[in-house]
């Protein structure tokens, strides 16, 4: 498993115990109401599990596995997984995201609801999200091809 | 595929039939609108589907797939596995129970069966990740190989 893919399935992990975490809170507060102001996290929860856990975890999962890019006659053990500065940005991309939209309503509500001078965070998380899923594709559409025998350049659907 | 990621998986097949059978109430009601009071599945079909299904599914394939842990306990401590399993299973269909129960009825009962659907929910992700992450790592191959991706 590449290093990239390392970091990313562990910090889909990290959201996965934290969205779980906040989550649980969530449900908590709905059977007795402890702390009116979590209600804002509900968002974040959401991000934290679909983009934080399932996306990345996905991501991570798909460079690690995806058929390499060979080169003629050459066995290049680890495999050549195409240009792994683009799984870097989009693991960065993908948590800087998350961590916007989580940061988000806890500045609100520490700024006593001024929502507005806050609204740049989700804009940005929109942003560095589109940024991520884009170098994401940049590196595995490549890849997505029947597995070629290296030495003799045959390919195996 | 060994037992406990046989679980988790065909589990999870049988939630994601449980949540589209659950969608398909929602939208029959939503067409021909046979009870307002069922809208309040709405939640139990987005858990069924994300905690039943996908998260369930992605631990079961993970389980089976992620690199072994050592080559003499290739799937490293099963036990918290299995305490996984059993908490997030018992903990999603106790909130399927509960949640629907405390939006008609609310009540002493409703409500301790959510709090205690949320202490499982978040036991079962703890226990999940505590198997998972010693497994994210490289792959184990001889010393003569040398070190793989």
């Amino acid at each position: 498993m590449p290093r990239p893919s390392q970091f990313m399935i562990r910090a889909s992990l990290i959201w996965l115990v934290v969205g779980y975490t906040v989550g649980g809170l969530l449900l908590l507060h709905k059977a007795w109401p402890l702390f009116y102001p979590l209600w804002a996290l509900r968002s974040a929860h959401i991000f934290m599990l679909l983009v934080g856990w399932l996306v990345q975890l996905s991501a991570g999962v798909a460079v690690w596995i995806m058929p390499r890019l060979v080169q003629p006659g050459v066995i290049t053990g680890s495999g050549d997984r195409g240009d792994l500065r683009l799984v870097w940005l989009c693991c960065g991309g993908l948590n800087v995201g998350v961590g916007l939209v989580t940061a988000h309503p806890l500045l609100v509500w520490l700024s006593g609801g001024h929502a507005s001078a806050f609204g740049w965070m989700l804009a940005l998380a929109g942003a560095v999200w589109l940024m991520a899923v884009i170098a994401f594709i940049g590196n595995v559409w490549q890849r997505v091809r029947p597995v070629i025998d290296p030495i003799k350049m045959i390919s195996h659907d | 595929m060994y037992r406990q990621a046989r679980f988790y998986v065909r589990s999870a097949l049988i939630y994601l039939l449980a949540a589209f059978t659950v969608a398909e109430v929602l939208l029959l009601n939503q067409a021909f609108g046979w009870d307002g009071r069922l809208g309040v599945l709405q939640y139990a079909f987005y858990h069924l589907l994300m905690v039943g299904w996908a998260t369930q599914l992605i631990g079961g394939v993970a389980l089976w797939m992620f690199p072994p842990f050592t080559r003499e306990r290739p799937r490293g401590n099963e036990t918290l596995g299995w305490a996984a399993y059993v908490a997030l299973n018992v903990g999603l269909l106790l909130r399927v129970v509960g949640e629907p129960m405390h939006a008609l009825q609310p009540g002493a009962l409703a409500s301790g069966l959510l709090a205690i659907s949320a202490v499982l929910q978040v036991a079962a992700a703890w226990l999940l990740v505590g198997q998972l992450w010693p497994r994210v790592r490289q792959r184990i191959t001889p010393p003569s190989e040398g070190r793989r991706g």
